[in-house]
């Protein structure tokens, strides 16, 4: 059990260090296009050629090769190669918002380039707009989580807590908030908004509002532990004693209700990525160009793109891999917290 | 694999005589029909064509969307039609036809013996009727504007039995192109419900096979609401082929109504359907990589007459509260804006990426595809940041430290450019534009925006900087670009609503235009539009991108597949097409 928890968090620390790091496991600008190169298919590494073994693997140049009048596909240059390096200099990026650096991970000597997944439509590095839009995406569920979570228990504990009318018109609007459709009614609300928004402000609106959209569960949760915990014996006689609501809050019902938000947390913050990526994929999310795991993979809503470019996947395996990631950390929880219980 | 080819032609067998087609009537003596000299094919069999939405009607006079418009075309005829191979006009039902010297008078020869598909004679008093409602301002038809010449309608009178007569009200260039698409209705069926004032509910798709009929080579046989259109054979049809027998060929053409693009592609490509037309270049390079396994027969017609461009608001804002899109606007109106965007655009880049190298770069607003219009001398200058830069510098602008363009008050240059978020090409060409005129430092935003809100904007409400849109389609001829080069034109786009020419270049431009609508001679009207086109290029109202290739395909066993760049571009020789194949010969005569 213990080990268990200890790789899963080792992994997604992992995943997240990365995502927050893009610009270093990143070779190129998630923006630059590379025209020449529109849906090259992801670079092969090689460790032999001609002249026997090498220990650094290469890549081989990729050059268009045309079939009657029309671009075929792309093929191997065996004549040109480029040795993969570690710790190279590429463009200026910045780091943790913060910090201006232009050493990468890796890269090829110019005019070579690695495209890891291959490259979009307008050749742009699949694997750099993968590492970049993932720290948007990630970024935007996490801190859509927190609001939930701040929000939803807030108005769960007032509720259960005071109960009375204050409790009735808290459930009132939380059934009210389950039962609208969503992505109906912010289709409605986009329409509103200034045609153009910043990345920022996006960020912003889309964490705002898939965070505030959620409340409602976890609330009714939080309410359903506070009802129960608020009778138990060492409550009412703490109460007896003169405690206050807050040192009551505090002291008793508040650490009841700290392992079931955890546990909601890990179980939400994939639900939200993915609601990212829903709302990008009806154009409420980050505008082109900058990425986002969303509006990379809105493309494939074309059936030849589908069917053609079996990398430009990568986005949902990501977010694939991250949810199982957090799933498999929530059912630990939620198995810890029953055993913790009984 | 061979089984079930081999089950598929016995249940199509089995289909074909189960809903037996009428067969073509022998011809008459004294029938007038029209001999196809180079056609030849053989009878039988049923041609599916999916369909991305199910028509609206099948009323001819009413019918507004290309769907409708692409089944009613089949069902119907028409006195003189443009051959979509040569883009020239040939005798329909009109086998001959006189202009008078000063341009104002058509004598048009009908074709004697004609019958309507349910039997009934056609003639001259057919032809009386079928302009008055296509003229009759209460039946409201989209057609009537082209009717309607100076305010004055075209003056139709029966001469004899076989002979009408057309008065315009002055000389109309090119004016027998107008008889393309106006469908001749029968007078004995449409008579009553004209006169009781319910024209316009007459052929709703519910109409019963017996109670509509036309000229075309197909008639209705049944439509099933929500999945398909069927026709049969008219048995009465008015060509035949070089072996004087009847067209069509085929036994039935059934439109199915499949929903989108993409499933197009998809039934298409299940052998479900035969033929598929509008295909966009990633869609047919996905059925070019598939045709060595299928067989499949793919036409790259080459580029079609459709122009994309980038388009400024340069529309009147006066009233409307806009300010800062009306703040944009003195740069939108330099004409030196605009020739550095022009000059900074990698249109070979939109060529190969958007349209997959199934297309052509344009610089104006006729394309290659059109080679009796195209302005040949018109410069193509490729890609230049640097004179673009140079542009700028010239017109007043300036950069900041961080690359970033001013204009001469010291603001930075960001605009926004909609487009439609159903066009995944237009949404491309965005995405390379925000690239490319980053190099010059200017902050571009693409926004997709669903169709409708687009238009409202761009028609209505004037709320956006630049648009990405397209136009043109319809005929080679220059005069159905009335409406977007005359200044009171309804798709004027760059500035509506204007009340006179706001500039002395669109003060030519629309003399120019009007000039060339009353020119018979086809140098002289070339020379005046050449004129037009080379005022549009210099003076730059919309930023012309590029237009697309024609591309359709049609499985193996289709025959006498010609596809056409001009609307419709698969089924306009639907009497022509046939099936080959053994199992299928002589399915549908007895």
């Amino acid at each position: 059990m213990r080990t268990k928890v200890a790789v899963l968090i080792v992994l997604l620390a992992g995943l997240h260090l990365v995502l927050l790091l893009a610009g270093f496991f990143a070779p190129y600008d998630p923006i630059v296009q590379n025209r020449e190169q529109s849906y090259a298919p992801p670079t092969r590494l090689h460790f032999r050629d001609g002249s026997g073994w090498h220990l650094r693997p290469f890549a081989y140049a990729s050059t268009v090769v045309l079939e009657g009048d029309q671009e075929g596909s792309y093929q191997e240059d065996h004549s040109r190669e480029y040795t993969v390096r570690f710790f190279v200099t590429g463009p200026r990026v910045e780091l943790l918002g913060i910090y201006q650096s232009s050493v990468h991970l890796f890269g090829v000597d110019g005019p070579g380039r690695i495209f890891l997944l291959g490259t979009d439509a307008y050749g742009r590095d699949e694997w750099s707009r993968l590492l970049c839009g993932g720290q948007i995406s990630v970024a935007a569920g996490i801190a859509a989580t927190l609001i939930t979570l701040l929000f939803g228990s807030a108005v769960g504990i007032v509720a259960g807590y005071y109960g009375g009318w204050i409790d009735e018109a808290l459930m009132g609007a939380n059934e009210l908030f389950l039962s609208l459709p969503w992505l109906y009614f912010l289709l409605g609300v986009r329409a509103f908004l200034p045609l153009h928004l910043s990345t920022l402000r996006t960020f912003f609106l889309l964490t705002g509002v898939i965070g505030l959209i959620g409340w409602a569960r976890p609330a009714r949760l939080v309410r359903g532990v506070v009802l129960s915990s608020r009778n138990r014996n060492y409550v009412l006689a703490a109460r007896g004693f003169g405690a206050s609501d807050f040192y009551l809050l505090r002291r008793h019902i508040l650490p009841e209700v700290f392992g079931l938000l955890l546990t909601q947390a890990v179980l939400l913050v994939p639900r939200y990525i993915a609601a990212e990526v829903t709302l990008s994929f009806f154009g409420l999310g980050v505008n082109e160009p900058v990425a986002s795991w969303g509006n990379m993979l809105s493309t494939l809503q074309q059936y030849s793109v589908l069917v053609s470019y079996g990398w430009l996947l990568a986005p949902a395996c990501a977010l694939v891999v991250t949810s199982v990631l957090y799933s498999a950390l929530a059912e630990v929880f939620h198995s810890r917290l029953k055993s913790h219980s009984t | 694999m061979k089984l079930i080819r081999l089950a598929l032609h016995v249940c199509l067998l089995a289909g074909a005589c189960f809903a037996a087609a009428p067969a073509p009537e022998a011809a008459k003596p004294g029938e007038e029909l029209s001999r196809m000299a180079d056609v030849t094919g053989h009878y039988g069999g049923h041609l599916t064509v999916g369909q991305r939405s199910e028509p609206k009607t099948l009323n001819p006079v009413t019918a507004t969307d290309a769907v409708s418009r692409e089944v009613i075309g089949r069902l119907m005829g028409d006195l003189i039609e443009i051959n979509r191979s040569t883009q020239l006009t040939e005798p329909a039902l009109a086998k001959s036809w006189k202009i008078s010297a000063d341009g104002c008078m058509f004598t048009l020869q009908l074709r004697k013996g004609m019958r309507f598909s349910d039997g009934h004679p056609f003639d001259a008093d057919d032809v009386v009727f079928s302009f008055n409602v296509y003229m009759d301002e209460a039946v409201d038809s989209p057609q009537r504007d082209l009717l309607i010449i100076d305010g004055k309608p075209i003056v139709v009178s029966k001469l004899d039995q076989y002979t009408v007569r057309f008065v315009l009200p002055r000389p109309y260039a090119a004016a027998e192109r107008l008889f393309d698409g106006l469908a001749m209705l029968p007078k004995h069926l449409l008579e009553k419900p004209y006169h009781d004032g319910h024209f316009a509910q007459a052929w709703s798709l519910n109409v019963s096979p017996a109670g509509i009929a036309g000229l075309g080579p197909f008639r209705l046989k049944q439509y099933v609401p929500g999945q398909r259109v069927v026709l049969e054979r008219n048995p009465y049809y008015w060509k035949v082929d070089r072996e004087n027998q009847r067209l069509p060929y085929l036994d039935e053409l059934v439109f199915l109504f499949v929903g989108t693009e993409d499933a197009q592609i998809m039934r298409f490509e299940a052998g479900e359907t035969d033929i598929v037309s509008r295909l966009s270049s990633d869609n047919y390079s996905l059925l070019a990589r598939e045709k060595s396994r299928t067989g499949s027969q793919l036409a790259d017609m080459g580029p079609g007459l459709e122009y994309n461009f980038l388009l400024f608001n340069l529309n009147d804002l006066g009233g409307k509260k806009l300010d800062e899109v009306a703040g944009k606007q003195a740069w939108f109106r330099d004409l030196k804006f605009r020739q550095a965007i022009n000059a900074a655009i990698d249109r070979q880049s939109i060529v190969r990426l958007v349209y997959g190298s199934h297309g052509a770069a344009l610089w104006g607003n006729v394309g290659p595809g059109n080679k009796l219009w195209v302005n040949q001398t018109l410069p193509h200058p490729q890609q230049s940041v640097e004179s673009a830069r140079q542009l700028l510098k010239s017109g007043g602008y300036s950069w900041n430290a961080a690359g970033q363009l001013l204009d001469s008050g010291g603001r930075p240059v960001e605009f926004t450019i909609i487009t439609s978020s159903s066009n995944s090409q237009r949404m491309k060409m965005a995405t390379l534009l925000q690239d490319d005129l980053s190099h010059l430092g200017m902050q571009v935003h693409a926004v997709p925006l669903e169709f409708r809100a687009m238009i409202d904007r761009v028609f209505q409400s004037f709320d956006y900087d630049a648009a990405i849109m397209g136009l043109g389609g319809g005929d080679a001829d220059p005069n159905p670009e009335m409406n977007v080069w005359t200044f009171n034109g309804t798709s004027h786009l760059w500035h509506l609503n204007e009340t006179q020419p706001a500039t002395g270049w669109e003060r030519e431009l629309d003399q120019l235009m009007q000039q060339q609508m009353v020119t018979l001679d086809y140098a002289k009207r070339k020379q005046l539009y050449d004129r037009a086109q080379q005022l549009i290029a210099e003076n730059l109202p919309f930023i012309f991108l590029g237009t697309p290739d024609i591309l359709a395909g049609a499985t193996a066993r289709v025959g006498n597949f010609h596809p056409a760049v001009l609307d419709p571009y698969t089924l306009w020789n639907a009497d022509e097409l046939y099936l080959r194949g053994p199992a299928l010969e002589n399915a549908g005569v007895r």
